[in-house]
């Protein structure tokens, strides 16, 4: 088992200087450079330029300042924001709670209703319920997240009121951040109506970045209990004379989820991803919306240090899928 | 009295008005405690036969009979539910490849403890240690050595023999008065086969459990058998009780099978083989069954399916021209 996440940690490296490196050149691509941005369209006098340039290092050949910025991530230093100054790894630290507490909530949305909806669909294949099923998860699928957010926005929000259109938490409510994530800052301090209203903010942009991951999680149950379904030992289980609820639950679904956990991990890093649309549409105060306002000032060490640090979340919960595979299958574990 | 009665047991697959019979009008008596050969080819219904009396039978596939009597209790009037009940208790199966048939994710124990719970006794019902203890008792009643430790083994941890002991060991969990075996020693070793064998035996006689053989294999219910069935294409072509038919079989198809077994045949230089297939499931004759393979086939046989004709002590046989007269 140790050697197995051993093996997995050091594929880390080779993925570290590719992200790295990636995420330099593409940031370095874009047209204009920070200077440019800061000067805006009236123009810098070029001696200013020149000096801004030298003092943020970018004047310097770019594989030294590729060579410079990697010295020190190793160091552990992802540098300074150029807008706000203050320390990449801090900020990202400040915003990280709020896309994990949408994120998990998208997920725990995708599999609440995407796990039954494929079971159901593979128990009854060929009826009404299971094309339902499959018509509505290709649907969500081929949805341009963006498009299917504003739909939501325009129907729930703007024709009925129920919900709020963006934000984290409606601006009367001031809590006080200790953990970063709203539901349980606002139960912490005691305020129901927040903690209803951080509820009621949550509500659209689960469902808008949830629905892509819903999808594949149910179409990827579906035939996984179709194929768990005529295995031997199902009959068997019937053969005992379980019940029909435990031998679908209990044996086919127990082992239609192996496969299903691994897509749940690769969801992950596609979840992150959607993220930054949601969270733009929805002005979602998390990292996502950080990144996307990072590029648009060319803040190189924003830019450079969030994909960093959004990368090796992924690995990390990859690695942990890997490891929780072994726990769920246990011709992995014994193997 | 016999324990169980099955009459004119048909299962049908394709649409209602073009039905496909996979079983085809059977028959078939189990006294207590009595082990039935059902013998037949491949396709030829005979595992079909023991599902639908399990009540296993999916979609689209449809039973339907003019009886079907266990312990004089009509199983076709049961719902859903209370025939669920039956199966793993009074009834149990197992299955040719026992390996596959054993759930991956949970350990022997288990597996063994869900059937305990469902057909144990009361006490055992009730009591979690009661179950560990009936658990461990059954494993070592099937000759698996180390018990206790084996509970908690997975199924991966255990070779094909062992896997069909500890099927065995779930299906007597409930006590039952009938055991399903369908190719129960196919997928195995041929010495760990005479072990399941003999064990299967053993536990007949122990618990007065009748058996219904499911098999390929001649040889097997000769040794182990008190009566064959021998199943074609759906149909029952012959009946009789085991020395009887092996000495002088009275269908041509019953001949063939025997003329295919090298210990049946010493001293003759080939076996003979049955030319051609079992006919598919949509392309059976009009006539007798066996009549474009049958050697002994005359113009009747194509155009008119026999009946099958009694001769008293167990014998029966469907042939318009049976090689011993009745």
């Amino acid at each position: 088992m140790w050697r197995f996440v051993l093996r997995r940690a050091a594929l880390v490296v080779p993925t570290f200087i590719g992200v790295t490196l990636l995420a330099f050149a593409l940031i370095h691509l874009i047209p204009g450079d920070p200077v440019e941005n800061i000067s805006g369209e009236r123009g810098m006098e070029p001696a200013r330029r020149t000096r801004l340039l030298h003092e943020f290092g970018l004047d310097r050949p770019l594989p030294v300042q590729y060579g410079s910025y990697v010295a020190h991530v190793l160091r552990g230093d992802l540098g300074h924001s150029l807008t706000t100054h203050v320390g990449v790894a801090q900020e990202f630290g400040t915003l990280f709670p709020a896309t994990v507490e949408l994120a998990f909530f998208a997920m725990l949305f995708a599999l609440v209703v995407g796990v039954p909806a494929g079971v159901i669909a593979a128990v009854r294949r060929n009826t009404a319920a299971d094309y339902a099923v499959m018509g509505v998860s290709l649907a969500g699928y081929s949805m341009p997240i963006f498009w299917w957010a504003l739909l939501l926005i325009l129907f729930f929000s703007v024709q009925l009121g129920w919900t709020p259109v963006s934000g984290r938490i409606a601006v009367e409510y001031d809590v006080p951040a200790v953990t970063g994530f709203m539901l349980i800052d606002t139960l912490m301090a005691g305020d129901l109506a927040a903690f209803r209203s951080a509820l009621s903010h949550l509500i659209l942009p689960t469902i808008a970045l949830g629905t892509i991951p819903l999808a594949v999680i149910a179409r990827m149950t579906r035939s996984a209990m179709l194929e768990v379904l005529r295995e031997d030992y199902v009959r068997a289980a019937r053969a005992k004379g379980l019940s029909r609820m435990r031998v679908i639950v209990v044996h086919a679904l127990r082992n239609a989820l192996i496969p299903v956990v691994t897509v749940v991990g690769l969801q992950v890093g596609l979840l992150l991803s959607g993220a930054i649309l949601t969270e733009t549409i929805f002005s979602w105060p998390g990292v996502g919306n950080w990144l996307i306002h990072g590029v648009q000032a060319r803040d190189y060490p924003v830019v450079q240090g969030g994909i960093l640090l959004i990368a090796g979340i992924v690995i990390a919960v990859n690695l942990i899928v890997d490891v929780l595979y072994g726990v769920i299958n246990p011709r992995i574990r014994h193997g | 009295m016999a324990l169980v009665e099955i009459r004119g047991l048909h299962v049908d697959f394709g649409s209602p008005a073009r039905p496909l019979p996979a079983v085809d009008g059977v028959d078939l008596d189990i006294g207590a405690g009595e082990i039935v050969g059902l013998v037949g080819e491949s396709g030829s219904g005979k595992s079909m036969t023991g599902l639908a009396l399990m009540g296993l039978v999916d979609a689209p596939g449809r039973v339907r009979a003019e009886r079907v009597a266990f312990d004089d209790q009509d199983l076709l009037a049961l719902s859903m539910r209370e025939r669920a009940k039956l199966a793993g208790g009074r009834i149990a199966m197992i299955f040719q490849d026992p390996q596959a048939s054993l759930d991956p994710c949970y350990t022997v124990g288990f597996q063994l403890d869900e059937a305990i719970r469902l057909h144990g006794s009361a006490a055992e019902r009730a009591n979690p240690t009661a179950r560990r203890e009936r658990a461990v008792s059954l494993l070592r009643e099937v000759d698996i050595p180390d018990p206790p430790q084996r509970l908690h083994a997975y199924p991966h941890q255990l070779s094909g023999g062992m896997a069909q002991r500890v099927m065995i060991a779930i299906a007597v969990a409930g006590r039952p008065r009938l055991l399903i075996a369908d190719e129960p020693t196919t997928a195995l070793d041929v010495t760990v086969q005479a072990q399941v064998l003999a064990l299967l035996a053993r536990l007949r006689r122990e618990h007065d459990m009748a058996m219904l053989l499911i098999t390929h294999d001649l040889p097997v219910v000769a040794e182990t058998a008190d009566r064959v069935v021998v199943m074609y294409a759906g149909q029952v072509m012959e009946t009789g009780d085991v020395p009887a038919i092996f000495e002088a079989p009275g269908h041509p198809y019953t001949q063939a099978l025997l003329d295919s077994i090298p210990e049946h045949n010493e001293g003759r230089a080939r076996l003979r083989t049955i030319a051609g297939v079992v006919p598919g499931i949509d392309d059976r004759p009009t006539g007798c069954l066996l009549a474009p393979r049958c050697e002994r086939a005359e113009p009747i046989c194509s155009s008119e399916r026999p009946l099958l004709r009694g001769g008293g002590a167990h014998r029966a046989v469907r042939c318009h021209f049976p090689l011993l007269k009745p």
